[in-house]
């Protein structure tokens, strides 16, 4: 690092790296400047203008995101000026959509017509599916704005709900591009672009299609790129309240690729599954297993006690029963048939431990080494 | 792997080969795709099927089913011959090159195109730029994996990447990606044959001293024991009585299904311990439920050997019990009592006698996971294998020649069949079935061919087709599409209604004991 890489933000001088954005130090050193079309790891594109600073000389605010750091350079990141641009951005972006989190109109004045507004369009009397996990929302709670200041924007394209997996609300979408960024630029699958121009613009899929005819495939990494409550999980939509789950960290199940996951939980049930951001291997993506495959855990088809056959027909019995019975069954083809005529099959589903255990049992308690899994197949 | 996924990004070629990425790996495949889209890495796709992850790639060669030793040979001839690869490298770390040399002399560009069906030309190309690359890293699945001709075609994938100086070095490696979340984890603790934990040998007396020791046995067996794959054979002769499966479903997984479940039908007791009654558990004698991977502690370990936590997230359905403690109470009620408080207590006997997970402590891994080997608790871990020498010192170049497919097409079954999965379900279906989302988007099993192939057997997009084969017959619905290739059809094998494993060769490779599923001849009808 050079003596001239310095910048000074609030008063307080930092290195940076030639390249840095002016965001990239701020959040490095822990200085907060909010953004809702910032998306880590893709190109910045400046489209939110929440992220706006105040550059010394420079003849109008900055967006941070997009903004080289440079050397000398004097920012300011919440000046008299800077707050009140990013309220008046707040409040037209609360405006301009079904954000009926009572934030807007908490003095009532067109409160009742626009919650009536909502409900026709989203068929719930429900606050918002994403109220209390929403950026917007923290957004204008942090600067203390509603949008009753601008009449309410009629909804201009209808809900999809056509796909078993994602809900696009477009009365919700504040036009932002993360979901075009996660798409294009994170999990590389092109399904997804901005469509038309100005007030009627739209985030579409080949041409204007439900997601399900066009070349998405339910990774719902735009899902979890939404700032706001644009995109949802169906079956979490008005199921799922942040504040209600805990979350629990772990690793997806299905394939090699491991990746980190929260479950979310709630009354011992997962309501969803997101991916876990900034750490290896996935850094936050998954795929549609990864993400929506998980209703087999509550099946009702999961076995619950331990089953015996008796004259061709399962029986429930207990597990003293049960374990009592494969026991005796087993020492009994031991000592009549031999250890070779035992095999075991460990499995590629289960943990490390427990597949140490099966193998310490059947090379310890069987005396076999004829323990294999079918990972091969 | 010998090299993790976050160095995919660091490769200047990427050579994909078997392995349909998009579909099986997929966050993986996102990071394959954007060093391609978006950093200007090179790569070659080298697959029967014109898979979407093809449609990435610089080049796309289709290969014959079966004939993956004679391109690989193939690009190895060329390198030789313009003395594209690296000479000091291969002077410094590897024997066998003069062998090797002389294997790969025939296998000229014309030679290879004859047995292939891939243009000379496409060799010569594909050699060059996998060759020019400062670090080319090759992935490969199943596709290499399940043929006769397996542990050839990975030892040709391993020449090929010494040859140019690639095993050992940050976006290099000759990488398998491992199927099932847990397949490197289950070989790792000694779910094999011939190896207790950490690859240490059951033949090794000192290995078999140090776990009687541990484990407080005597006796242990000195010999290897039998392959999945001999398993079923010996069932059906009757010298293998008794089976206990945990977390499988070889009946609709294995190869020539119909002679598995006859097998199985012979055994005198089999067991059974799953999450559900799948159509193996069916069979069972007793059937024991266990919990799922949101219902317990434990670690697994991902495809680039990093070992990393599962938690419990929510109480087991009933009565059900995790693996280990159903195993436990079995143990002790056989007169062997195995005790431990919770998973991590077994993690700890687990890298006190195996060097590999040494350093592995839960603590350790809470946040992020570490990748073996490592072998104490200050050691970082080792994401790249091989840096400085192999495990034996040297590499071994292996001179290896071409063998066809155990099955090749005639007249009567004209057709090859290829097997695999599908990006919405997953292995046998036993969860992913469950998923109403998932089953809405792939319901059911098909065939799909090319335009050509279709149309030579009057089959439209979604009439029903008979698949036939020397073992056993399906039907299911014909799915026209692009990426199949004419002449050869692709059968996903998840669905148990219309398993595809009916249909395919139990031939196995005779080292890996892994069956040839990838390649069977067939032929097609409309159906009835
Ligand atoms: S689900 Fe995945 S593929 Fe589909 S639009 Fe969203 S990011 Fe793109
Ligand atoms: S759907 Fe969400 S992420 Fe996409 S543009 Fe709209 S608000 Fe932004
Ligand atoms: S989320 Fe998808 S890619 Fe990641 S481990 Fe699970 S199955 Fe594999």
């Amino acid at each position: 690092m050079t003596a001239e890489n310095k910048i000074i933000i609030n008063g307080n001088e930092f290195d940076f790296d030639p390249g840095e954005t002016i965001l990239e130090v701020a959040r490095r050193s822990n200085i907060d400047i909010p953004t809702l079309c910032h998306l880590k790891g893709a190109t910045g594109t400046g489209a939110c203008r929440v992220c706006l600073v105040e550059v010394e000389r420079a003849r109008s605010l900055v967006a941070s995101c997009v903004a080289p750091a440079g050397n000398g350079m004097v920012v300011q990141t919440e000046s008299s000026k800077v707050i009140e641009s990013r309220k008046m951005i707040i409040r037209l972006l609360l405006s301009s959509g079904n954000h009926n989190c009572a934030v807007r109109g908490s003095d009532g004045k067109d409160w009742t017509q626009f919650q009536l507004n909502v409900q026709q369009d989203d068929d719930s009397s429900e606050l918002c599916p994403v109220w209390g996990d929403c950026r917007l929302q923290d957004l204008a709670y942090r600067y203390q704005v509603s949008g009753d200041q601008f009449p309410a924007t009629e909804t201009r394209y209808p809900m999809e709900t056509v796909n078993p997996f994602i809900v696009r609300d477009f009365s919700r979408c504040i036009n932002c591009g993360r979901c075009v960024q996660a798409c294009n630029e994170v999990q590389v699958n092109k399904a997804i672009s901005f469509g038309y121009r100005g007030a009627a613009t739209k985030i579409i899929a080949a041409g204007d299609r439900p997601y399900a005819d066009s070349d998405c495939v339910f990774c719902g990494e735009c899902v979890q790129a939404c700032p706001v409550g644009a995109l949802v999980e169906r079956d979490a939509r008005y199921q799922y309240r942040q504040w209600e789950h805990e979350k629990v960290r772990t690793t997806c199940s299905y394939c090699g690729v491991g990746c980190q996951l929260y479950l979310h939980v709630k009354d011992n049930k997962v309501s969803k599954v997101t991916g876990v951001e900034d750490v290896a291997p996935n850094y936050g993506s998954l795929c549609v297993k990864g993400r929506f495959g998980f209703d087999f855990i509550h099946s009702q088809d999961r076995l619950k006690t331990p089953l015996i056959k008796k004259l061709g027909v399962f029986k429930e019995v207990s597990w003293d029963e049960a374990l009592d019975f494969v026991a005796e069954k087993l020492s009994g083809i031991k000592a009549e048939h031999g250890s070779e005529s035992i095999g075991v099959l460990a499995s590629a589903r289960v943990t490390n431990e427990e597949n140490y255990i099966i193998q310490k049992f059947a090379r310890g308690v069987l005396k076999t080494n004829n323990v294999d899994h079918c990972a091969r197949l | 792997m010998t090299n993790t996924i976050d160095e995919i990004g660091k490769a200047d070629v990427i050579l994909i080969t078997g392995s349909n990425t998009t579909e099986n790996h997929p966050v993986l495949s996102s990071f394959v795709k954007r060093a391609v889209s978006l950093n200007g890495t090179k790569m070659i796709v080298v697959d029967p099927r014109r898979i979407k992850i093809a449609t990435f790639a610089d080049m796309w060669l289709r290969p014959n089913l079966g004939t993956d030793v004679a391109w690989i040979n193939g690009l190895m001839h060329v390198i030789i011959k313009e003395n594209l690869y690296d000479t000091e490298y291969v002077e410094s770390r590897t024997e066998g090159f003069e062998e090797l040399k002389q294997a790969v002399e025939k296998f000229t560009p014309d030679f290879v195109e004859s047995i292939t069906g891939i243009p000379g030309e496409q060799i010569e190309a594909a050699a060059r730029m996998y060759a020019g690359a400062k670090a080319g890293s090759i992935l490969y699945c199943m596709g290499i994996t399940q043929h006769i001709s397996g542990t050839d075609n990975v030892k040709s994938l391993a020449n090929l990447a010494m040859l140019c100086g690639n095993v050992g070095i940050e976006g290099g490696g000759v990488n398998p990606l491992r199927g099932q979340n847990n397949v490197q984890g289950a070989c790792d603790m000694g779910g094999l044959p011939n190896v207790f934990s950490g690859y240490q040998s059951v033949t090794d007396l000192a290995a078999r001293q140090k776990m009687e020791e541990v484990w407080n046995v005597s006796d242990l067996p000195d010999q290897p024991g039998l392959k999945v794959t001999d398993m079923i054979p010996k069932a059906h002769d009757g010298s293998l009585k008794s089976l206990y499966i945990i977390g499988e479903n070889p009946l609709v997984s294995d190869p020539d299904l119909n002679h598995a479940e006859k097998s199985i039908d012979n055994l005198k007791f089999l067991v059974v311990q799953d999450i559900f009654l799948t159509e193996t558990a069916q069979k069972a004698d007793v059937v024991l439920p266990s919990c799922c991977y949101a219902e317990k502690d434990g670690t697994f370990t991902n495809t680039d050997r990093r070992v990393q936590m599962v938690r419990k997230a929510v109480n087991p359905p009933g009565e059900a019990r995790e693996d280990w403690k159903i195993i436990c109470g079995i143990a002790a009620r056989m007169g062997y009592e195995m005790n431990y408080e919770n998973s991590e207590a077994i993690m700890k006997e687990i890298a006190q006698i195996t060097p590999s997970y040494g350093g592995i402590t839960y603590d350790r891994i809470r946040h992020e996971g570490i990748h073996w080997p490592c072998p104490n608790t200050e050691h970082p871990g080792t994401p790249i294998l091989h840096i400085d020498r192999f495990t034996r010192g040297k590499g071994v170049l292996h001179a290896i020649d071409y063998i066809p497919p155990a099955e090749t097409i005639d007249d009567e079954y004209p057709m090859y069949l290829t097997t695999g999965r599908l990006l919405f379900q997953y292995h046998t279906g036993t969860m992913t079935m469950k998923t109403v989302g998932l089953n809405e988007i792939a319901p059911e099993s098909f065939v799909e061919m090319s335009p050509a192939d279709a149309a030579n057997h009057g089959l439209e997009d979604g009439s029903m087709a008979e698949i036939a084969s020397r073992r056993g017959r399906i039907s299911a619905k014909v799915k026209i599409s692009l990426k199949a290739v004419d002449g050869t059809v692709f059968i996903p094998f998840h669905y148990a209604q219309a398993a595809a494993n009916k249909l395919t060769h139990a031939a196995l490779d005779p080292v890996s004991g892994i069956p040839e599923l990838k390649v069977c001849a067939v032929k097609l009808t409309k159906a009835a």
